[in-house]
């Protein structure tokens, strides 16, 4: 009895999206524990933990935090390719609120006071957050006007602020790299509470999130437009809503993305922050079961592809693979990717389970 | 010997399970070489995974096929065609945006020093066309002619990509118009008479005894026999297929009598000359509680129009509509649904279901968007509304977890019926709802109707069945050409409609 339960278990868990994710991350896990060792090994310095682990994890929050707001985009059949700009728009943001000597402000005190004062900030700490939190949702809101409103496709829409994005960040700090001694804002992606901040953030965005889309009827709206948005227009969907709301969504995350990855350099480098971060966190989605196609979207499963996509980068490092060969690393995973999650692929593991689990029962 | 040697296609023992469905149970099937054989059965009988079966998608679970005397297993749907088995399908798999030249021979044009010889290619698409004694200008973009033509270029392609020696039209006359279909059946005869053997599924029983040398029934996903259709008066084959008597349509020529005494004096819905350019022109119209209107016309003579203007897809440049004497100034679907307006739209695959989610989903998908956001309807809130639509429509399906694109197009459209009476309509404005449906579920789809008309709702019913728009109307629109021609009521002549539908001058 128990057994057949189990088994109905196990097949419900091989029906799962989420089972490919988590096997991939087992597998890579798996290839650490055999060939890196001590890879495992947590340590505790000063009441916080250290350990690959806790870096795989510290170091994919950014991935994590953009691919949350991307999942939203992918499932109403859309993409978003702005974000790594959106990021340093909103890093450069901060950065001139905390000191925004470059653009003529005249700070109280002179500059070694600003330099020496670790507790020094142009304007207080939650202007510093939520403004380049608003300017990011607005990005993602003209994203989203562009595609719900001016009906251009997704990919060309989004290209646009991808392009000119880091232009208006560098216009904003005026191409100056501003270096930020503050440090309540640097504990955003440097600080540890036992575990690294930054972990703290990515929870509390993705609780926020999964309670959003799946205690209202958002996840559904969301999921129908992506499935078929003249369909939800008939059903009563206000769909330019639900799709304007999920870029504004995904350029909020971005700016989130944004802070942390700005606090954890301590400079606002406007050529450098989100470089290239929208292909992983669109290959997270991708990765997490969701379509590109839209629909049905898993925000668990894109978690678990931004830990893999740091796993593996943190697991070549680890093994000694060249920085600059980590690139064609990465390649090599998006085609394991794409040929497991292939139609024969899928077929051929469902024969094959069916017919391990399946023996007995029949 | 000889017998043998003329059946092309023999299926015997054909079985097919899906999870849940036993779709297919031991059914034998075969096709001779110069004969048109229907398929009939009502939705979900399992001809479209004969047909699968037939055409290599999918593999059966048991059975044989023998091609020409020899036995045969259809991997795909490529090899079925490189064995000669060609399909049609009903929604034609061609480019709209190619000439028709280049949809008929697109990858195996004839070249001329490597390059695409156009002169050659439109020549010989001419020529492909003119087999089946059609005469249009090849050079044309495809979408830009009628479905009709379309259906024959996707035939006509389908013929000459192998040396097809099985043509199957998989419902190939759903949406065509009368006179298109006759010329269809011309086709269909004229390729019999060169030998093929046509595989005929449809929904229509005029076309089976037009057409058909012989019929099959299929019921439930099993054979109920082969029959020839001179033998077999209409009536039997349609019990065949239901596997019970139909005593629906006595009932429901008495419901519309009684619910004629139902309707109500008061004024529901007034529009007055409400048009929009290019669509429709403006038309008065009103509607009263408890009574059925019919919309009459020919494709394209501005029913869907009415239809999508009164449900607030698309905005009157014209006009003014009131509802319950008041003026109407939003128009989008998701305030219609606020006034107790609703809309089962014509395209069902397009603008109907949404194919990935769950029956469920579907069923409650209006309700929650006129809820909004916030009052989200909880799990075991939703599948007791799915629960008891499923039952009271009778939606055929294992359970409410089935996403929706896997029900047979019948139940795809009791769905969306169950997803506009969940949100309580005041008017039902259903838009070709029988449109590829079975005879059972279609003869249920018009009691519903006059049974909704009973509860004092009223419904607006847009059909390209004549007989079906009379037998369920108290009232009919006609339309031709983008206008609204005239308003019958009363005791409805058939022939007075025909006419003000083609137009006086004619």
């Amino acid at each position: 009895m128990t057994q057949t339960a189990a088994r109905g278990a196990a097949r419900h868990l091989a029906d799962s999206r989420l089972f490919l994710p988590a096997v991939a991350l087992g597998l890579i896990l798996l290839f650490d524990l055999v060939f890196v060792p001590g890879f495992f090994s947590i340590e505790v310095k000063d009441g916080h933990l250290y350990g690959s682990l806790i870096d795989i994890l510290r170091n994919s929050a950014p991935t994590v935090i953009l691919a949350i707001g991307m999942t939203l985009v992918i499932a109403t059949g859309g993409i978003d390719l702005s974000v790594g700009a959106v990021m340093a728009i909103s890093a450069s943001v901060a950065c001139i609120l905390i000191d925004p000597r470059i653009i003529g402000v005249s700070l109280s005190g002179n500059i070694n006071a600003v330099v020496g004062d670790p507790g020094y900030s142009f304007v207080p700490m939650p202007v510093v957050i939520l403004v380049p939190l608003a300017v990011a949702a607005l990005c993602g809101l003209w994203n989203g006007m562009l595609v719900a409103v001016g009906r251009i496709q997704p990919m060309v829409a989004t290209l646009v602020l991808m392009i000119a994005g880091r232009g208006i960040a560098q216009l904003i700090t005026n191409s100056i790299k501003i270096i930020i001694f503050n440090d309540t804002f640097a504990f955003l992606g440097n600080g540890f509470l036992i575990v690294p901040f930054s972990l703290f953030v990515v929870a509390g965005l993705f609780t926020a999130t999964w309670l959003l889309t799946r205690r209202t009827a958002l996840g559904l709206f969301i999921e129908s437009v992506g499935v078929s948005s003249r369909s939800s227009l008939f059903s009563g969907i206000n769909e330019r809503r639900v799709k304007l709301f999920a870029y504004a969504f995904c350029g909020f995350c971005a700016g989130v993305a944004g802070l942390v990855a700005v606090s954890s350099i301590r400079t606002s480098d406007a050529n450098q922050i989100g470089l290239y971060t929208e292909l992983d966190a669109i290959l997270a989605v991708v990765i997490g079961g969701t379509l590109m196609s839209g629909g049905r979207f898993s925000l668990l499963g894109s978690v678990l592809g931004g830990l893999i996509i740091q796993a593996t980068t943190t697991s070549m490092y680890a093994v000694g693979v060249a920085a600059s060969a980590i690139t064609a690393v990465k390649a090599v995973v998006v085609i394991m990717v794409i040929l497991l999650y292939s139609q024969q692929t899928q077929d051929a593991i469902r024969s094959l389970g069916r017919r391990y689990l399946g023996r007995e029962a029949a | 010997m000889e017998d043998q040697h003329r059946d092309i296609v023999v299926m015997e023992g054909i079985d097919k399970s899906f999870p849940g469905v036993h779709a297919l149970q031991h059914v034998d099937f075969s096709v001779r070489s110069g004969e048109v054989h229907a398929l009939v059965g009502e939705n979900g009988a399992g001809k479209s995974t004969l047909i699968k079966v037939l055409t290599g998608v999918e593999r059966p679970d048991q059975g044989t096929i023998t091609l020409s005397g020899q036995r045969a297993v259809i991997r795909s749907p490529l090899h079925a065609q490189q064995l000669g088995i060609s399909t049609v399908y009903q929604e034609v798999n061609l480019c709209p945006n190619l000439t028709v030249a280049e949809n008929l021979l697109i990858g195996r044009a004839p070249t001329k020093w490597g390059r695409l010889d156009w002169k050659a290619t439109n020549a010989r698409a001419r020529e492909m066309l003119r087999d089946l004694d059609l005469d249009i200008d090849v050079t044309r973009v495809l979408g830009s002619y009628s479905v009709a033509i379309q259906q024959m270029t996707a035939i006509a392609r389908a013929l000459t990509v192998t040396s097809a020696k099985v043509l199957i039209l998989d419902e190939p006359t759903s949406s065509l118009t009368a006179h298109e279909t006759a010329e269809l059946l011309r086709v269909m005869r004229k390729l019999r008479g060169d030998g093929l053997a046509i595989i005929f599924i449809t929904h229509f029983l005029d076309q089976v005894y037009e057409v058909a040398d012989r019929v099959t029934v299929l019921r439930n996903g099993a054979l109920v026999g082969t029959f020839d259709p001179a033998q077999m008066p209409r009536i039997e084959l349609v019990r065949q297929m239901l596997g019970r008597s139909l005593t629906t349509l006595d009932t429901i020529a008495e419901q519309k009598a009684t619910t004629t005494r139902q309707i109500k004096d008061e004024v529901f819905l007034e529009a007055t000359g409400l048009g929009l350019g290019g669509s429709i022109e403006p038309f008065d119209l009103v509607l009263h509680p408890g009574e059925v209107v019919g919309l009459a016309g020919l494709l394209g003579s501005g029913r869907t129009e009415i239809a999508q203007l009164l449900f607030g897809v698309d905005h009157p440049d014209s006009g003014s509509l009131r509802i319950d004497g008041a003026e109407v100034d939003d128009f989008s679907p998701t305030a219609s649904i606020g006034r107790g307006v609703a809309l089962c739209p014509e395209d069902r695959k397009a603008e109907g279901i949404v194919g990935d989610l769950t029956i469920r989903e579907n069923i409650v998908l209006a309700m929650q968007a006129h809820r909004g956001l916030f009052r989200y309807l909880t799990k075991s809130r939703q599948y007791e509304i799915a629960d008891r639509y499923i039952k009271l429509l009778n939606i055929a399906t294992p359970s409410p977890d089935q996403a929706v694109k896997n029900l047979s197009g019948g139940n795809q459209q009791k769905v969306i019926l169950a997803r506009w009476l969940a949100t309580d309509p005041r008017l039902l404005i259903l838009d070709e709802p029988t449109r590829g449906i079975d005879v059972g579920t279609k003869a249920d789809i018009q009691k519903l109707v006059l049974d909704l008309a009973a509860e004092g709702r009223t419904c607006v019913f847009i059909s390209s069945e004549l007989e079906e728009v009379m037998r369920t109307s108290h009232r009919i629109v006609v339309l031709r050409d983008h206008h609204k021609v005239t308003e019958l009521d009363g005791d409805i002549d058939e022939r007075e409609i025909m006419h003000a539908m083609a137009g006086g001058e004619r």
